[in-house]
């Protein structure tokens, strides 16, 4: 809400100190008001004076209409003939108008100089100023036309405007609907400040007595309407202008002035927080009843528009049917207009959640609509029809009509119980006798001390009962928050509570970061891709029409239409992350991501149950919630394009390929103290003959290898692209404790070509040779594939490095070739290898 | 037959004629300092110092000399071998020498060319940041805890002390997802993790939730739609909002250093009561120290802990909370967002790997 300093200050009792926009504003920031903007209005120095239009003179040879005034501004200012000549392109004023002069040597906002200078052939001896000009808001639709009778020419009107003020910018938050007013607000600083506060509702108003309604109106109980008073005033002068403070006020909050009545409903919103209609009074057919909207009722609203009603609406109606959304917006049919001389004015307390749902619903997040939805003091209501008809009567002429009607009432708030002890507990600390009782009877609250509370060690207690603005003070917990803002979270002690005894983290949360560094160690780039993905994925993907991944959650309300899915697999945003590091010009990438994907099943979740918040649901309840939502297993994944080696002055480079990903999938193994099995897959969108399945005993963890050529095309990835992911919740948690036997005797070295079919995968044969040549085999390693003419069509020749080794001896020759050849017989047998 | 003087041959024994010897001897010396290289060193060798040499072949003529005659025969003999094997030495250590300095010279490189054939790799700065902040946590007891990404609204909003059709619930813009009645959202804070945790571990609890959150804001400079947070709950007997203080403190000082320190506003959240905003002053701040925005905190809403079947007239406990892109972002003077989500290898690679 914004807000001018000045006229939070009229209620706040500073007595002779004055005090500075900005301590305005800190003062509320530091019981809890966001304070987002101070925003001083711009200066205008030298001479600015008010001035009256004498004379019009229209100067019709050119394009656009200029006018040359003879403005009187005041003997001081005047030439001889007793007006001073101006030239204005503005058409909205009249002779006789009252009006603001910049003279020359004054100088506007923004550096605008003004001077005498001839234009239009004639001398413009100053300006006459719009709204904008003065830096009273945006507003340049016309020139400042001030309500007759407001001041004399030559009056100083920098004075008259008020432009020694400053405007709060003030973001009010949920829990503080009150503030959305003056009234709120000047009680926050004035608690701030600790100085007495005036609250603008208690100011009465010299009315006639009440008698009788002013309307009939009957609450529907289904409305779950609190309040509704309605007062009506005749005989207003629908011509008769809004006076210029009030103006000011309206625009300085942000408002557009329209007309007197529209200006006074929004003007006692403002100051007391209470929304208000106006209606034609003359345009309302028959009792009011405000009720629940029927199934297909219609309405056009104030904005022009028909809608549609929803049976949970509450609606104001008429024998016509509804003539206005409650809370929300009033209808177009009663609306007050030109010619309105007859006002019934409504202030109401609406059911605040009905009116969040309607202003959903509809989508009219409107000035009532957000103050409602915050709570409105039911108690203000009347105040806010008399304040505004009695406003009507001064400055419309109206004829404030006897009648009041008053249905629904003011619940009486609840008294809340606390021990007066409390306050120091929460804080930790302890505030001065007496401050707690002070704090709450300043916001409003009536305390009463209980003396001893016998059921709590004999220290006292009190009984507070919260005003009506102040709905969200409930339990003791609400009223200790008052106390302890208002005190100073400055005050509060800074104490390090004594150190828990923690576990540290978990094996998952260690191995998780060892996942993450052990990739960055090996090459690899961290990123963090968006989840959100295209549907169109899975066909660039190649994937069937069952697979499990196209089993995608769904948003409802995505940013983006074409981004309506949470990721089921790492791989999308990983591949986004290439195209745009490639399309930047970065061609050599290795990335990484570990995260969550959410995998739902093929079936909808079902409805949930919705479970109690004011006491610990049962087990089986909170089991079915978790039951409902969607596995989010930890997955890795890595994409590698470009180059893995660079090309140097140590020779060539090596193009990234489908083993690097094979490796980057072991890295991850490994870390978890798992050596995963690697077997031949085709699985899309990986390239049928370059795929590896990982896994471990009968568990698949994941693929890895090279993208299919058709999916690299179709998301312009560079050729060869290859990619892993695997599922971590996959791999085993248990605590790995090596107990490695380490002999020193020397090894014997011997080395294997083996000749096979090209099918084969190395893998195997590895498993093969050490299942062969038993204990005694430390280490084999694959050191060189061959295919070619000497070993012939479809075959390929393999070439093994093994280290032999006993645990209590030197082993001789003799025994490791034997072992050598056990060894081979079991890769013959299982593969038909043959030694080259 | 027996005259032993018969095998004495004056001839024979020239060999060990002193002058034969000293002329052997600087023979040697003049060969050995005359060769250049090592091998023509060692090609001399044989000629001075072999089995043909002279020195050698007098020393097997003093077997022919008459016994009184060997002693000093063989002594000068030695003396000769002596110092001729001496200058061979001499010579070999200075030509090694040599050698060695121009092989070295020769092996010389520059070693100022690049050997990087493979670069190393990175970890995202939020992910480093979010282990350094836990990191602080744990070792002041704290133990970390996590959820899942898709929640229930339940533990997002309800058991949060978000009412429904609150103001409260739109202050945080919410995807949800699809049906709605299955009531789930892509979590819009950490803060779930807190009644995750409350409801499966044994009170106290002094837990940290780091994760991913989400919110309808469309990216910019300082807003994206996916973004981190990292909360913290501590739930015991007798918490006070001095201890939320000194917590954020000394969380403070450990980031920041010595001289750092909070400052809290009071502000609202629904499941803090009374709740604030802590300000964290920032000696490295950009244009000089000052206080920056920091998250939220305050101690738990008695709602959340009976929620949570937790009795408030027994304990309590505080919360806080923060986000890490904006933490990331004033912590290294950063200017926008979306660098942290876009992947790109040269934003990443800047922060290598933290220790």
């Amino acid at each position: 809400m914004r807000v001018p300093v000045s006229w939070l200050l009229e209620h706040v009792d500073l007595s002779a100190d004055s005090l500075s926009a900005e301590a305005v504003g800190e003062a509320l920031i530091r019981v809890g008001l966001e304070v987002e903007d101070v925003l001083p209005i711009p200066a205008t120095t030298g001479p600015l004076v008010v001035g009256r239009v004498a004379a019009i003179e229209e100067l019709t040879e050119y394009k656009k209409p200029i006018r040359y005034c003879r403005v009187d501004v005041g003997a001081e200012h005047n030439e001889d003939s007793g007006t001073r000549g101006i030239v204005c392109g503005a058409t909205n004023f009249a002779e006789g108008d009252l009006v603001v002069v910049a003279l020359p040597g004054a100088v506007l906002p923004g550096d605008f100089a003004i001077a005498a200078r001839t234009t239009y052939g004639h001398v413009s001896d100053g300006m006459i100023c719009a709204l904008d000009e003065l830096g009273l808001g945006d507003d340049h639709s016309g020139i400042l036309v001030l309500p007759p009778g407001t001041a004399d020419p030559g009056d100083d009107a920098a004075v008259l405007l008020g432009l020694d003020d400053a405007v709060l910018d003030i973001a009010v938050t949920p829990d503080r609907g009150y503030c959305l007013s003056v009234r709120g607000l000047a009680r926050e600083l004035a608690c701030a400040l600790d100085v007495a506060y005036g609250d603008p509702a208690l100011v009465g108003r010299d009315l006639p007595e009440p008698q009788g309604e002013a309307w009939p109106v009957r609450l529907d109980p289904s409305s779950q309407c609190r309040r509704f008073v309605a007062r009506r005033v005749t005989d207003l002068d629908p011509t008769a202008p809004s006076p210029w403070w009030l103006r000011r006020r309206l625009l300085l909050c942000g408002v557009r002035p329209i007309s007197l009545a529209v200006d006074v409903t929004n003007y006692v919103m403002l100051e007391l927080g209470q929304p208000m209609h106006a209606y034609d009074a003359t345009t309302v057919r028959g009792d009011v009843v405000v009720r629940r909207a029927s199934q297909d009722e219609k309405i056009t609203t104030l904005d022009d528009a028909q809608r549609v009603l929803d049976p949970d609406d509450v609606v104001v109606t008429d024998d016509s049917g509804p003539i206005g959304l409650a809370g929300v917006m009033g209808g177009a049919s009663t609306e007050v207009g030109p010619a309105t001389a007859d006002v019934l004015l409504e202030a109401a307390t609406w059911d605040a959640p009905s009116v969040a749902r309607a202003a959903r619903r509809h989508r009219l997040p409107s000035e009532a609509a957000r103050r409602f939805e915050r709570e409105v003091d039911p108690g203000v209501a009347r105040a806010a029809t008399d304040r505004a008809a009695w406003l009507l009567a001064n400055y419309g002429g109206a004829t404030v009509d006897p009648g009041v009607t008053d249905e629904g009432g003011v619940p009486a708030p609840e008294p809340v119980a606390m021990a007066l002890d409390l306050p120091d507990r929460v804080a930790g600390t302890r505030y001065e006798r007496g401050a707690v009782v002070r704090r709450l009877s300043q916001i409003g609250c009536r305390v009463e001390v209980a003396g001893a509370d016998p059921g709590d060690g004999g220290s006292a207690g009190l009984l507070a009962v919260p005003p009506t603005w102040r709905p969200d003070l409930t339990r003791p917990a609400d009223l200790v928050e008052e106390v302890l803002r208002l005190e100073g979270y400055a005050g509060i002690p800074s104490e390090l509570p004594a150190a828990h005894p923690g576990t540290g983290l978990t094996l998952a949360q260690r191995r998780r970061r060892q996942v993450s560094r052990a990739l960055a160690d090996a090459g690899y780039d961290e990123v963090l891709p968006s989840p959100f993905i295209p549907p169109t994925v899975f066909d660039a993907f190649g994937l069937d029409a069952d697979d499990d991944r196209r089993n995608a959650l769904r948003l409802a309300n995505p940013l983006d239409a074409d981004r309506s899915l949470m990721a089921t697999t790492l791989l999308p945003g990983l591949l986004d992350a290439v195209v745009r590091n490639v399309s930047r010009g970065l061609r050599d990438l290795a990335l990484y991501q570990v995260g969550q994907v959410v995998r739902p099943g093929p079936e909808e979740p079902p409805a949930a149950p919705v479970l109690p918040v004011d006491a610990r649901p049962d087990e089986a309840a909170v089991a079915s919630v978790l039951a409902g939502l969607p596995r989010q297993p930890l997955r890795v994944g890595a994409v590698l394009a470009g180059a893995w080696e660079r090309a140097g002055w140590w020779g060539p480079g090596r193009a990234a390929d489908w083993a690097d990903a094979v490796e980057a999938a072991r890295i991850v193994g490994r870390v978890y103290g798992a050596e995963l099995t690697v077997t031949a897959d085709r699985h899309a969108p990986w390239h049928p003959g370059r795929c590896a399945a990982l896994t471990l005993g009968d568990t698949l963890v994941g693929h890895a290898g090279e993208l299919h050529p058709t999916v690299l095309e179709a998301l312009g990835l560079p050729a060869r692209t290859s990619a892993m992911e695997l599922e971590l919740d996959r791999l085993p948690l248990a605590e790995d404790r090596p107990r490695p036997e380490v002999s020193s005797f020397p090894p014997v070295l011997l080395d294997v070509a083996l000749v096979l079919d090209e099918d084969v995968p190395a893998a195997s044969v590895v498993t093969a040779l050490r299942d062969g040549g038993g204990d005694l085999v430390e280490d084999v390693r694959l050191f060189d594939v061959y295919t070619g003419p000497q070993v012939g069509e479809g075959k390929r020749s393999l070439a093994f490095a093994l280290r032999l080794r006993a645990p209590d001896r030197t082993l001789t020759l003799e025994e490791a070739s034997a072992r050598r050849d056990a060894a081979v017989a079991t890769a013959a047998e299982r593969h038909g290898a043959r030694l080259r | 037959m027996s005259g032993t003087n018969d095998l004495y041959d004056p001839k024979q024994v020239a060999a060990l004629d002193p002058e034969t010897l000293d002329a052997a001897r600087a023979d040697a010396s003049a060969a050995f300092a005359g060769a250049t290289t090592l091998d023509a060193l060692t090609a001399l060798k044989p000629a001075h110092l072999g089995d043909r040499s002279p020195v050698l072949t007098a020393r097997r003529e003093i077997g022919a000399l008459p016994p009184q005659a060997r002693s000093a025969s063989g002594k000068r003999v030695n003396e000769v071998r002596v110092a001729i094997q001496a200058a061979y030495d001499e010579r070999h250590a200075v030509l090694s020498a040599e050698r060695d300095e121009r092989v070295l010279a020769e092996e010389a490189v520059d070693v100022t060319l690049p050997g990087d054939r493979h670069p190393r790799g990175s970890r995202h700065p939020l992910t480093q940041l979010s282990e350094r902040i836990a990191d602080i946590f744990v070792g002041m007891g704290y133990e970390v805890a996590e959820g899942p990404e898709v929640e229930s609204e339940w533990f997002n909003f309800d058991a949060l002390n978000f009412l429904p059709d609150h103001p409260a619930r739109t202050m945080q813009d919410t995807f949800h997802v699809e049906p709605a009645a299955a009531r789930q959202v892509l979590r819009t804070h950490t803060s779930p993790v807190q009644i995750r945790a409350l409801l499966e571990r044994d009170l106290p609890v002094y837990v940290v939730c780091p994760g991913r959150t989400f919110r309808t804001d469309e990216l910019d400079a300082t807003h994206t739609p996916v973004f981190h947070q990292i909360e913290g709950l501590a739930i015991d007997k007798g918490l006070t909002m001095a201890h939320l203080k000194g917590t954020l403190d000394a969380f403070a000082r450990a980031m920041f250093g010595e001289e750092s320190t909070i400052r809290l506003r009071p502000s609202y959240f629904p499941f803090t009561e009374p709740s604030a905003e802590p300000d964290v002053w920032f000696p490295q701040k950009k244009g000089g120290a000052g206080w920056v925005e920091w998250g939220g905190c305050g101690m738990v809403d008695p709602n959340v802990l009976r929620a949570c079947g937790v009795d408030p007239d027994v304990y309590s406990g505080f919360a806080f909370g923060m986000g890490l892109e904006r933490t990331l972002m004033f912590r290294n003077g950063l200017p926008d967002m979306r660098d942290m989500v876009e992947g790109d290898v040269r934003f990443t690679s800047a922060f290598a790997v933290e220790p």
